[in-house]
């Protein structure tokens, strides 16, 4: 008889295929939509800050492997989707450094000091956005870094309008407008129908869960009207929140990052409308013009003490 | 493979398989020159020849029982006639010790008639006698034991793992047998509360005896005693409880038509019946007798494996992987399945990316991803107390959608096997094992 060698290994020997790689390049496919018209919109600049984001994104992380001696993990695409959000999120003429730095901040700081891709807290990208924003607000003006553009459309920040005009400024925006992206703001965040069609096809992916954006807009959508109610003349109607900064990239691409948001059913639900109202109250009586990144960083905080709330588990009595 | 489909938003289904309607007849195998027999060692002793009342060299009769020590539970009955050839040990999962005996196999067939003359007695000493090296029959001994009385048996018409379909024939083919075995299991343990689990399309058959019957869904893990006890019968098993420790005792289909073979015939059955999954996931229904290498069984059906492949005792999903082909068919075997090294599926290195498939996959909604970083760092106490470790039903569901490929089906039975070592106080942990 001959002596073949045969693979032995533990059950279960089947898989349904699933793995990092394409969850995250999934993702990248979903921003698409959203980034051709923030390439339309801001032409060259765009597509420099994207490919300058993702490379050094991708760099960042392969120097964190070498420096820890870990395996080399940039083929996982999780740097490259880091990249990729972190971009959507920038002005279009956001300088090289900015992008270099925020993606340090962003794969460094947000991920790799934790122990990398799982481990992280807070999600990379909002942790980095909120440092930049932080240190050089000037950059996350986008009234005075688009200032150079011609546009065919109102060429002010919506949510700035707002906070610095009152209601009255914010009649001449359209709704239809601003969901079609005519609108200034980062380069991948304005279009709101594109995001909307990208997080659908994340969730019928299987990749993100409906509960989270759902119960996120549902948050921002309520509390808005509550304050419309309150006083119309002064508070913005729910409508234009929705529409408007960072709500719907928010929604669909921030809070469902997968290691700093929930699992379970109840907190997810919980955790997306807290991030929600976190938001409009930011917006409406905090000192920032929007507090999507900061509503979520707290969200991402209450986390893991949130997703204790969870089934009982079979033949437990307590 | 079961691939998740582009739309991933639902949890994965996976049918169990449904036998045709048109009844397979099973492919018989028989042993070509050698059998083998693994006998269990008790706890704390290595296999070997030194305790044996038989040595290398003695002839062994069909149906003769090869035992540690004369009165022992733990034996196994020759399948052939012929000669001892040779005992070793060896080691199994989890460090179980066996002994593996193999047996030349003679031209002529002599027959064991020890069981025949006792054929009156019915009783459930006689079958611990003879009768718990049966197909499936290892499950009988639970019967007398006196620390957990039972008082329902639950005979499962339905096999556990995917792509197997060895207790829907026999409960199909075999249903006088069946039968049979009701009636002496009724006599022998005096309980009355039997009730077979059967799926939606053998009801017909099932309903021929006389007993309670119950649907089981074809859906994995359905048939699962733990999901079966909760879902059809409304009593969840506590964690940390067996079935037997509520009363509970769970018969394969086969084991049970066996015992109804067994006082029919006067003979001991040593044919087992068992599903053969194919490289291509084609199935045939085998009879061998208990004993046969598996070689044998590749070479009668035309199967051919190359390096790297894998042969895997079981189903897919609970199964165990063998690292040769003279591991011979057990009493337990329900399926053997090959799997062609393309297709072998790996894991990976990743820690948890918090994804929270896991958790919705889970049927007996254990926390999986916490579960698992508290296994990684191998804090199974913790894990037990506060993460569900021991309400895991052990269905390899976790595992099998994990976008991280941890193997956490391993993580799980490996910490639920530390941790009872350390509670029987053992020394046969795995670290331990590897400090030596």
């Amino acid at each position: 008889m001959q002596n073949r060698q045969f693979i032995v290994s533990h059950a279960p020997f089947w898989h349904n295929g699933s793995k990092i790689s394409s969850r995250s390049y999934n993702t990248i496919i979903a921003a698409i939509p959203a980034l051709l018209l923030g390439f339309f919109n801001y032409g060259s600049p765009a597509v420099g800050v994207l490919a300058l984001s993702i490379s050094s994104a991708m760099i960042w992380e392969l120097v964190m492997n070498l420096i820890t001696r870990r395996p080399i993990t940039i083929g996982d695409g999780n740097a490259a989707l880091i990249g990729t959000v972190f971009a959507m999120l920038l002005p279009a003429t956001s300088p090289w450094w900015l992008v270099i730095t925020g993606t340090f901040f962003a794969v460094v700081i947000g991920k790799e000091i934790f122990g990398g891709i799982g481990s992280n807290a807070f999600n990379p990208v909002v942790v980095a956005v909120a440092i930049l924003m932080v240190s050089w607000k000037d950059f996350f003006d986008f009234d005075e870094t688009l200032l150079n553009y011609d546009f065919e459309f109102i060429a002010a920040y919506p949510l700035a309008q707002l906070k610095h005009f009152g209601t009255s400024a914010i009649t001449s925006f359209d709704t239809v407008d601003l969901l079609m992206g005519q609108q200034t703001g980062g380069m991948g965040a304005t279009f709101g129908l594109g995001i909307i069609i990208g997080g659908i096809y994340l969730i019928i992916k299987g990749i993100i869960r409906w509960e989270i954006p759902v119960s996120f807009l549902a948050g921002v959508f309520i509390t808005a009207l509550l304050f419309n109610i309150s006083d119309s003349a002064k508070y913005a109607n729910p409508v234009f929140h929705i529409c408007t900064g960072y709500t719907l990239i928010g929604a669909f691409f921030l809070a469902t990052e997968d290691s700093s948001s929930p699992v379970n059913f109840v907190p997810m639900l919980l955790c997306g409308a807290f991030a929600g109202i976190m938001t409009v109250l930011i917006r409406n009586i905090g000192l920032y013009v929007d507090g999507v990144i900061y509503s979520i960083l707290i969200m991402n905080l209450i986390c893991p003490i949130m997703d204790k709330i969870r089934p009982k588990a079979l033949g437990k009595v307590v | 493979m079961i691939k998740k489909s582009f739309i991933g938003m639902a949890k994965p289904q996976l049918l169990c398989e449904a036998l045709e309607s048109a009844l397979p007849e099973p492919e018989k195998i028989s042993i070509s020159a050698r059998a083998t027999f693994l006998l269990k060692m008790p706890p704390g002793q290595s296999g070997g020849k030194s305790s044996f009342s038989f040595e290398e060299g003695d002839k062994v009769i069909t149906g003769q029982k090869l035992a540690l020590a004369p009165k022992s539970n733990e034996y196994v009955v020759s399948s052939v006639t012929g000669k001892i050839l040779s005992i070793k040990p060896f080691e199994g999962n989890f460090g179980q010790m066996y002994t593996a005996v193999s047996i030349e196999t003679a031209q002529k067939e002599e027959k064991e008639k020890a069981f025949k003359k006792t054929l009156a007695d019915v009783t459930l000493e006689n079958i611990n006698k003879y009768l718990l090296n049966s197909p499936g029959c290892s499950s009988l001994r639970l019967l007398s034991d006196s620390a957990k009385p039972i008082s329902t048996i639950i005979i499962s018409g339905m096999d556990k793992d995917l792509l197997v379909t060895t207790n829907q024939y026999i409960l199909k083919s075999d249903i006088n047998a069946v039968k049979k075995g009701i009636e002496i299991l009724k006599k022998i343990s005096g309980i009355d509360k039997i009730i077979v689990a059967a799926p939606r399309h053998l009801m017909h058959e099932a309903s021929g005896l006389d007993v309670t019957v119950k649907t089981v869904d074809l859906n994995y893990p359905a048939a699962f005693p733990e999901l079966f006890m909760k879902n059809v019968l409304g009593t969840p098993l506590p964690a940390e409880k067996s079935c037997e420790d509520s009363g509970v005792c769970f018969l394969s289909c086969e084991s049970v038509a066996c015992l109804g073979k067994a006082f029919e015939k006067g003979e001991i059955p040593v044919e087992k019946t068992f599903t053969f999954i194919k490289k291509d996931e084609s199935k045939v229904l085998v009879s061998a007798k208990i004993g046969t290498p598996l070689s044998d069984i590749f070479q009668g059906l035309g199967v051919s494996l190359k390096d790297k492949d894998r042969i895997i005792i079981g189903g897919p999903m609970t199964g165990f992987a063998v690292y040769s082909e003279d591991y011979p068919v057990m009493p337990d075997t329900d399926a053997v399945m090959v799997q062609d090294s393309a297709d072998v599926s790996y894991t990976s290195g990743y820690p948890c990316i918090n994804c929270g498939e896991c958790i919705r996959t889970c049927p007996a909604k254990v926390p999986v991803n916490m579960l698992v970083r508290l296994l990684e760092a191998e804090l199974y106490d913790e894990a037990a107390e506060q993460y569900d470790l021991h309400s895991c039903i052990e269905c390899g569901l976790c595992s099998y959608v994990c976008t991280a490929r941890i193997p956490v089906f391993q993580y799980i039975r490996l910490a639920k096997h530390e941790l009872a070592c350390t509670d029987s106080g053992e020394d046969n942990t795995a670290e331990e094992k590897n400090a030596k």
